[in-house]
């Protein structure tokens, strides 16, 4: 869109809302906190991203989505950067993007500043705080395994990172 | 190429890269089915941060260097990574023991180099911590488990010991390029015996007083080992140059 002037980062930001976390389709790259900066360098839109876990098979394909979005949208000059410091923290997950883990039926990632020991881990399905941890790595490497005491069912924790 | 710095960040690639191959042989043979996606995750970190690790050297090296030059075609004796890494499997009191081993000490390493004066290698490390810290939570756990658990996997991790004891001394000997850059691994030293002989004790498990330690790795003198995991590792980008997914 290199012809349209008064294209505005807060467009970008829209665009880049609609792409979402292939492992968690609910979730947007913007709601995870991934997108760390988006600015414009002569009407060329400059993406810098940061994984979330250092091996996550996922920001490949984030990085091609982004690109895939602003194609769409007309952008032809594409910048997307990597930077890893500070590193991600599940603090910059949004509250919106937190309603929407748990509604899925993924438990939502507790603030990191809560020491382990008081954690408590609410069961997405029934919101019971009777849980217990089955193991410490889930399907992906962000989540855990824990099932509920109370309505049996197994589910997911998004890891506090 | 023979800079510190540049030896310094493909020890820390190698040794990352290593026992993320070794550990991912466990994919689809774990003991049960959580343990297999513990040990696979681990492995998905460990690659992760040897990735970072080669493409920072590889910037810094420029010419055609990339990540994946520098993963898949180096041979040998160009690796210089530690010999405990690519010790073999054998059985899950080994894996878990050599991971234990390993993570402990590189919490101890990261928790320094995040402080480094290099930002690249400050970061890398930062990042990497908060999921070595769960590996070492995950491993510290199973070591305990095991010692203390049945007679047989009790005999299984003093079998461990036995297999792996002798390779741990060479991760606190600087090599001539850790004297110039990065972290003095000779000061991690009491921290990381410290804390392995309280694990140690709570399983249940002596540790031999005084061993010969093996070294050579972080020079480039291996054991038998690293041939076939590179052998493994290296064969497709060997049998056809340059192939891509």
């Amino acid at each position: 869109m290199v012809s349209n002037p008064t294209i505005t980062e807060s467009q970008i930001w829209d665009i880049l809302a609609s792409v979402c976390d292939p492992e968690i389709p609910v979730l947007s790259i913007v709601d995870m906190g991934i997108v760390r900066k988006v600015y414009l360098e002569e009407n060329n839109p400059v993406i810098i991203i940061t994984p979330t876990y250092t091996g996550c098979p996922a920001m490949d394909m984030i990085t091609m989505q982004i690109r895939m979005a602003l194609l769409e949208h007309g952008f032809t000059q594409i910048t997307i950067r990597s930077e890893l410091a500070p590193a991600w923290t599940t603090d910059w997950m949004t509250e919106e993007g937190k309603r929407k883990l748990q509604e899925y039926g993924i438990a939502p990632p507790n603030p990191s500043t809560t020491p382990l020991s008081e954690q408590i881990i609410q069961c997405p399905q029934c919101r019971s705080n009777n849980t217990k941890l089955l193991s410490e790595f889930g399907s992906t490497a962000c989540k855990a395994l824990y099932q509920c005491q109370d309505c049996k069912e197994p589910f997911d924790y998004f890891k506090c990172h | 190429m023979n800079d510190p710095l540049n030896k310094y960040i493909l020890h820390l690639a190698d040794n990352a890269l290593i026992l993320a191959q070794r550990n991912g042989e466990w994919c689809g043979h774990g003991p049960i089915l959580e343990q297999d996606i513990a040990i696979t995750n681990i492995s998905l970190d460990l690659l992760g941060q040897a990735r970072n690790f080669y493409q920072y050297a590889a910037s810094l090296q420029g010419n055609d260097a990339t990540e994946d030059s520098l993963a898949y075609l180096r041979i040998e004796n160009e690796y210089r990574n530690g010999l405990l890494v690519e010790q073999p499997n054998i059985d899950w009191a080994q894996t878990i023991l050599r991971q234990y081993f390993f993570s402990t000490y590189q919490y101890l390493l990261y928790e320094k180099l995040q402080a480094a004066d290099d930002a690249q290698l400050a970061a890398i490390a930062a990042k990497a911590l908060k999921e070595v810290s769960y590996h070492l939570r995950w491993s510290r756990e199973w070591v305990i488990r095991l010692g203390d658990g049945t007679a047989e996997s009790h005999r299984r991790m003093i079998q461990a010991v036995d297999a792996l004891w002798r390779y741990t001394g060479e991760l606190f000997i600087p090599a001539d390029y850790e004297n110039q850059v990065g972290v003095d691994v000779s000061l991690i030293k009491d921290a990381w015996t410290e804390q392995v002989n309280v694990v140690m004790a709570e399983a249940g498990i002596s540790l031999p007083e005084k061993t010969y330690m093996q070294t050579g790795g972080k020079q480039g003198i291996h054991t038998e080992h690293l041939g076939y995991i590179l052998a493994e590792l290296q064969y497709v980008q060997r049998a056809y140059p340059n192939s891509s997914w």
